[in-house]
């Protein structure tokens, strides 16, 4: 296979690879191939995408080989063979595997490897997708930036200085960097949207129990939520109609049965819905070049038969900082697991006495890093007996607020929309030291994550002032993730329409140059230009 | 509410069983004083009347059949123990007997 071919390969969808492949027009071995390549290209170095953590290059072709091998036999088990089958995903360290370790961008779980598999990872296993690797997050998906991973931060495919969103910037820049399709996010208050966004990708956070988190190493587990990551709305139907539905190992797993995604997006029709503008989430604090996308997706809406409508949600104004108090007591109780003794590090005190109290202190200083740990002491502060009733149970009332903010919004409109993040991909470091001005780029996502409700983003655009990524955000009542779907594909269509084909072919050419331009122009003389 | 100051992280660490060094409770208090400020609106925006919801979409009396499912292996459930010792956990000592 030339070297062409393969560049090619990548940057097909995985709707198309998975027709490709059907047609046997191309093997799923050099399909799972094409993508090692673009990630040895483009992955590694400096100024790399870091989107991996590891990649899964022998189980991957082998995966690919029996989807092959079936094909080429024909009969019922070629007709059997899911319509993804040989289509690679990347997988979020956060999702434990077996055969490839699982760190949750963590030292504390550096090198461990899970006995058992996810469920959405039993379910990619029997759909016979290649899992290309385990792909980069904020330590625990605690983060909007990827820069609290403790293996070093990844880079945004538009621009290596800055970020790709967090927690699952990982993911989102595998996909918008061409080293894979598809990739499985997780989203606790914007982890798969937000990166989605600044990565000019899509992203979706299903209902509340739509997906199993059972084998998603829990951090708050009454906002976590596994969703699909992928450069187009069908995508991420088609990914989506893979992971969901009941498990009986998750509790919290919804047991209706899961409504045709696929077809919603293929649907393709707003004529008549009503799409409110929620009133407290665009106009003040966001981006110029933001709010101008924002309101350019709303014409075109509009033009394609859709009624906009305000609505208004007065509580949304408290969801952060309920948030930021839901979450980490959950996650405070839920890391408590991580204590020295049955999985991960174990690190011993430098003076006796060794007992087990010194063991867990000594560990977990070492094997946390500093977000994790503001988030476990604020956690176990909200907890604490004289605070938790003005604290934690506070902001479960404000939960209640939050929901009925949410019904009442519903009841005027069949889906809502704002943008999805208030800025672009801001620079690498620059928020690193003010985690509080970290926290305020979710405070789009938090709404859906705090009601159960399902949020899709897809691209809108690049914003004016900067040339970055602008994500718009749909979001919809509680099963009703079809609308997104809907809806989200119209947008899509009437967007790539206006710029002539996708977002991501604005991208600039990867691999990045290895160092930035102003410190360049004397190599760059000798060097003749790199490109 | 009242403020978040170092012997409150202080007494937290340990209750969380996290070492930290003085210069990480000094930092930490800061931080957390910040955000502890910017959260303490939550406390005034629900009336007494407003219940509490603590999981979005509420499922109750979640069973299933009362048999046996996967387990785990010795070996496997041992796979990962920084210490483990005859098909157990190795826990370092629980009472300071030193």
């Amino acid at each position: 296979m030339n070297e062409n071919h393969s560049n090619q390969l990548v940057r097909l969808t995985a709707a198309q690879l998975a027709a490709k492949l059907a047609a046997r027009e191309v093997t799923a071995v050099e399909v799972v191939q094409a993508h090692l390549d673009r990630i040895a290209a483009v992955d590694g170095g400096d100024r790399g995408v870091h989107a991996f953590l590891h990649v899964n290059t022998e189980e991957a072709l082998a995966v690919a080989a029996e989807v092959d091998a079936i094909r080429a036999a024909g009969g019922a088990a070629a007709d059997e063979l899911h319509e993804l089958a040989g289509v690679p995903i990347a997988v979020k360290d956060l999702i434990v595997t077996v055969g490839q370790p699982t760190t949750a961008g963590s030292k504390i779980l550096e090198g461990w490897y899970s006995p058992y598999d996810a469920t959405v990872v039993e379910k990619l296993r029997a759909a016979k997708m290649p899992i290309l690797g385990k792909t980069n997050l904020d330590e625990f998906a605690m983060g909007s930036s990827t820069e609290h991973s403790a293996f070093g931060p990844t880079r945004n495919p538009w621009d290596p200085d800055r970020i790709p969103g967090g927690s699952g910037g990982g993911s989102a820049a595998a996909v918008a960097a061409f080293e894979a399709p598809l990739a499985l996010g997780t989203d606790t208050g914007g982890s798969i949207r937000q990166p989605g966004a600044v990565t000019g990708t899509v992203g979706v956070k299903p209902t509340y129990g739509g997906v199993s988190r059972y084998g998603a190493i829990a951090m708050a587990s009454s906002l976590d939520q596994i969703g699909p990551v992928s450069r187009t709305v069908l995508d991420s139907a088609l990914l989506h109609q893979v992971i969901g539905g009941h498990d009986p190992r998750d509790s919290t797993s919804l047991p209706d049965p899961l409504a045709d995604l696929v077809a919603a997006a293929r649907l393709g029709n707003v004529d008549g819905m009503k799409i409110g503008i929620i009133k407290e989430l665009h106009g003040e604090g966001y981006q110029a070049g933001v709010e101008h996308r924002f309101n350019e997706s709303l014409e075109l809406l509009k033009q394609a038969g859709a009624e906009i409508v305000e609505v208004s949600c007065p509580n949304f104004k408290y969801a952060l900082g309920a948030y930021y108090l839901i979450m980490p007591s959950e996650a405070s109780s839920n890391l408590a697991k991580f204590d020295g003794v049955r999985y991960g590090l174990r690190v011993l005190p430098e003076e006796p006495p060794m007992t087990i109290e010194r063991v867990m202190g000594a560990t977990r200083a070492a094997g946390f890093g500093d977000e994790v740990k503001r988030r476990v002491i604020l956690g176990t502060y909200a907890l604490s007996a004289g605070y938790y009733d003005a604290y934690y149970g506070s902001a479960q009332k404000v939960r209640t607020l939050i929901q009925r903010d949410f019904d009442a919004a519903f009841a005027k409109a069949d889906v809502l929309i704002s943008p999805t993040a208030p800025t672009t991909a801001f620079k690498l470091g620059e928020k690193l030291d003010d985690p509080l001005a970290m926290y305020l780029n979710d405070v789009a996502t938090i709404p859906a994550n705090m009601a159960g409700v399902p949020g899709l983003s897809l691209p809108g655009g690049l914003a004016d002032e900067d040339g970055l990524p602008v994500g718009i955000q749909l979001l919809a009542p509680a099963r009703e993730d079809a609308r997104l779907y809907r809806v989200g594909a119209v947008l899509e269509s009437l967007l790539e329409e206006k710029w002539g084909g996708p977002l991501l072919d604005k991208a600039p050419e990867l691999p990045a140059p290895e160092l930035p331009a102003p410190s360049l122009a004397e190599t760059v003389t000798s060097h003749g230009g790199s490109h | 509410m009242a403020a978040i100051n170092r012997d409150d992280v202080a007494h937290l660490a340990r209750l969380a069983h996290i070492e930290m060094s003085a210069e990480e409770l000094d930092r930490m208090a800061g931080e957390l004083a910040v955000i502890v400020d910017a959260v303490k609106s939550v406390s005034e925006a629900a009336g007494e009347d407003v219940p509490a919801t603590s999981h979005p979409i509420p499922l109750n009396n979640v069973f299933r059949e009362d048999v046996v499912g996967h387990t785990f292996t010795a070996d496997q459930a041992l796979s990962g123990a920084p210490d483990s010792d005859e098909n157990r956990f190795k826990v370092p000592a629980i009472l300071d007997e030193a």
